[in-house]
């Protein structure tokens, strides 16, 4: 612990820095305003679209016995990669001392925390019976620990929250009081989060590729291509955060982090272009029942064709992207639009990719090789809209709370 | 940006003590949203009215004493006759002793005419205009067992002939991936091969369905419908008895018959006599005579998940 006397109980002083941050994160320009009026508002439409599912029954999503999992957990497995993509912030920082990227590694852990309320909010539109979530509590409910791959998640995914809840709240904590961290309370959190963060994302992969009666899922290489379709996702989404900082706010030294993550995503692209490739190279070259469901993704199979514009997108925006990550001229400052929109195409295709492309050919064909298809209903599209929203606001509110001790980084 | 260190300026409490007209615009804008927020998810309401304290409080199937169990029963008998005008009795059938109960299906004989998945049906209280069941027959051709080239969807009249029939249900593996998913112990094997639900202990994953190799398992994605003059009124707890929206379940050998000396509905309603059910301990069964002297196979036995349900050819 710190030497420095203690004036106040830290049980008392720690909600008023709580409360201070909540102040200060809402104040902000008019243009603050209007995003935050527009984010609540779309939140709006999607907390109300669930009541409404859970009032009339889930029969108003487009989800059917034969696809029984849609568009929410398709979101929830592309937020896990995302909650561990901002991993790749700390791993230069904290294992290779990078000094540039300590000062804002608190961004990746902060677009963690969002991505991870996010996917606990997913997962709880996908229950038919959210009333009865109790059940699931270790201790209260009956916990399937350690035969259920979806009680790991719980627990690793709400680990996960703590972890970076801690370390977000310590570090900020110690800047409010004026106080220098003490590096035995975050660095072995710090260390953990990041074996943590990986353990989420294969634990996640674990809930699919476990299923023996789903071939599309039941492949060795799920876990690690979830991987590296995370330590893509996750960067790109924060090198535009950080570029739109670079724009709104007073926070300087973003350069260096956003070319060491714009290094990063050049290698993990093209791995994850590569396990792609080598997944269809065994599918389609084998042939064979296995490869219904990737002939039903990528082709089409017996004229029914829904996820096909999709697919073919993603790969699209993928094999652009990776070109455009390629191109050394990408980090010139005069061609930063270009990055943008490079990191943009890599979210979006991975977000198809982990998401639709992942979750719907696993039920198509179903185990009894019939083909019912699935197509978001209106209602899902709102309350996927409106849980999106809510992340967006944590993690604005989460920034901007950082955003004093980012401006000023230590010495 | 505002300093973090600044003492003479720092509130202990922002909304108290600084009610100044900032304070004032952003805990007028809070309770428009909490206000909002309040308003969005109305709809709540009116799902928190079709369910009690009692309900929500309810524990585990296995964690209930007998008093408590007795008032649960008492409590769906009168739901059911509060929401579907039927007076019905729930049981609790438990496994008998020294049973272990299998099926077998001659595909010889089975035709596609499909009334067992119609005598499923009207048994286990399925929802009327989903016309759902928890069989499923599927039109193969002949020549392959290859079930991508069958149909479940087929029409005219049967049997066709160049097609072979393969019914499937729920096939009350010994391996169940579906008890093993379960995130909440809310399905698990019972000792005379059954696997059963707790429909008031399940969430509504639907981990379940997507690990069923078989497509055994169904949702329910609204309140079941069903006509009070057609409500089979003989239930049990984890069998027939109607379900609430949200839940999954499943074919359980009709325990509410079978467990009480009876055959399943589905085997009374095949006219061909495909149908064979029994307990494979009694070495005087038919069942196990057949098992002992067909051909028989299993469906998708390179999964490991050990069916107790068979198939045979004459």
């Amino acid at each position: 612990m710190s030497s420095i006397p203690v004036k106040e109980s830290h049980l008392t002083r720690y909600p008023k820095f709580l409360g201070r941050s909540l102040w200060l994160a809402t104040e902000g320009s008019f243009g603050f305003y209007a995003w935050m009026t527009m984010l609540t508002a779309l939140f709006l439409v999607g907390a109300n679209a669930w009541a409404h599912q859970v009032a009339g029954g889930m029969i108003s999503t487009n989800m059917t016995d034969h696809v029984s999992w849609g568009l929410y957990i398709a979101n929830f497995t592309f937020m896990v990669g995302l909650a561990a993509g901002g991993v790749m912030m700390v791993i230069p920082a904290y294992l290779y001392h990078d000094r540039k990227m300590h000062d804002v590694v608190i961004i990746g852990e902060l677009l963690a925390i969002a991505a991870i309320v996010m996917c606990l909010f997913f997962v709880l539109a996908d229950l038919g019976r959210p009333d009865r979530f109790w059940h699931l509590i270790p201790g209260i409910g009956k916990f399937n620990f350690p035969i259920s791959m979806l009680t790991w998640d719980v627990i690793v995914l709400n680990g996960y929250l703590v972890l970076n809840l801690h370390i977000c709240g310590y570090l900020l904590y110690m800047r409010f009081l004026g106080r220098k961290p003490n590096p035995v309370w975050y660095v072995p959190f710090v260390m953990l989060s990041i074996v943590w963060a990986i353990s989420i994302h294969t634990v996640t992969a674990f809930l699919y590729c476990g299923l023996g009666g789903r071939p599309f899922w039941n492949s060795a290489l799920l876990a690690p291509r979830f991987l590296a379709s995370a330590f893509v996702s996750g960067p790109a989404f924060i090198i535009v955060a950080m570029l739109l900082m670079k724009r709104l706010t007073k926070v300087r030294g973003l350069d260096a982090p956003i070319s060491t993550l714009t290094g990063i995503i050049r290698v993990t692209i093209l791995i994850n272009l590569l396990m792609v490739a080598s997944e269809l190279f065994t599918e389609f070259y084998t042939g064979g029942a296995h490869v219904s469901a990737a002939k039903y993704l990528f082709f089409g199979l017996h004229g029914h064709t829904a996820l096909v514009p999709w697919t073919w997108t993603a790969i699209g925006l993928n094999v652009v992207a990776a070109l455009l990550f390629l191109w050394p001229g990408i980090l010139a400052t005069r061609h930063r639009w270009m990055l943008a929109a490079a990191c943009a195409m890599a979210f979006v295709g991975t977000w198809i990719e982990k998401g639709m492309g992942l979750i719907i050919p696993g039920f198509i064909p179903s185990t009894l090789h019939e083909i019912v298809e699935y197509a978001p209903s209106q209602l899902e599209w709102k309350v996927t809209v409106g849980i999106w929203a809510l992340g967006l606001m944590v993690f604005t509110v989460a920034l901007k709370t950082a955003l004093p001790s980012l401006n000023q980084p230590a010495e | 940006m505002t300093h973090t260190e600044d003492p003479p300026r720092q509130p202990s409490l922002p909304i108290v003590e600084n009610l100044s007209r900032r304070a004032a615009v952003k805990g007028g804008f809070a309770t428009l949203g909490a206000a909002a927020f309040v308003a969005a998810i109305s709809p709540l309401r009116h799902a928190a009215k079709n369910s009690s304290a009692a309900e929500f409080m309810q524990q585990h199937y296995k964690e209930l004493s007998p008093e408590g169990k007795a008032a649960v029963i008492a409590r769906l008998e009168s739901e059911a006759k509060e929401n579907y005008g039927a007076e019905v009795t729930i049981a609790d059938d438990r496994p008998i002793p020294g049973t272990k109960f299998v099926y077998a299906i001659n595909l010889s004989v089975c035709n596609g005419n499909g009334k067992c998945v119609e005598a499923c049906h009207k048994e286990n209280n399925h929802d009327r205009s989903t016309n759902q069941s928890y069989i499923r027959v599927i039109e193969m051709p002949k020549g392959t067992m290859d079930m991508e080239q069958g149909t479940t969807t087929y029409t005219g009249a049967v049997p066709k002939d160049d097609k072979f029939y393969l019914p499937v249900q729920c096939q009350q593996c010994d391996e169940p991936p579906c008890v093993d998913v379960c995130p909440v112990k809310a399905t698990w094997k019972e000792e005379d091969g059954i696997v059963v639900v707790d429909y008031n202990w399940c969430i509504g994953c639907r981990y379940c369905e997507a690990a069923c190799p078989y497509h055994a398992r169904r949702f329910n994605w609204k309140q079941p419908e069903v006509p009070a003059e057609q409500v089979n009124p003989d239930q049990s707890y984890l069998s027939n008895r109607i379900r609430p929206a949200g839940v999954v379940e499943k074919c359980t050998y009709c325990l509410h018959r079978t467990r009480r000396g009876k055959l399943p509905a589905c085997l009374e309603a095949c006219p061909t006599g495909a149908r064979v059910f029994g307990n494979i301990l009694d070495p005087q069964s038919s069942i196990r005579w057949i098992l002992e002297n067909k051909r028989v196979y299993i469906l998708k036995e390179e999964l490991g998940t050990k069916p107790a349900f068979f198939y045979y050819f004459d």
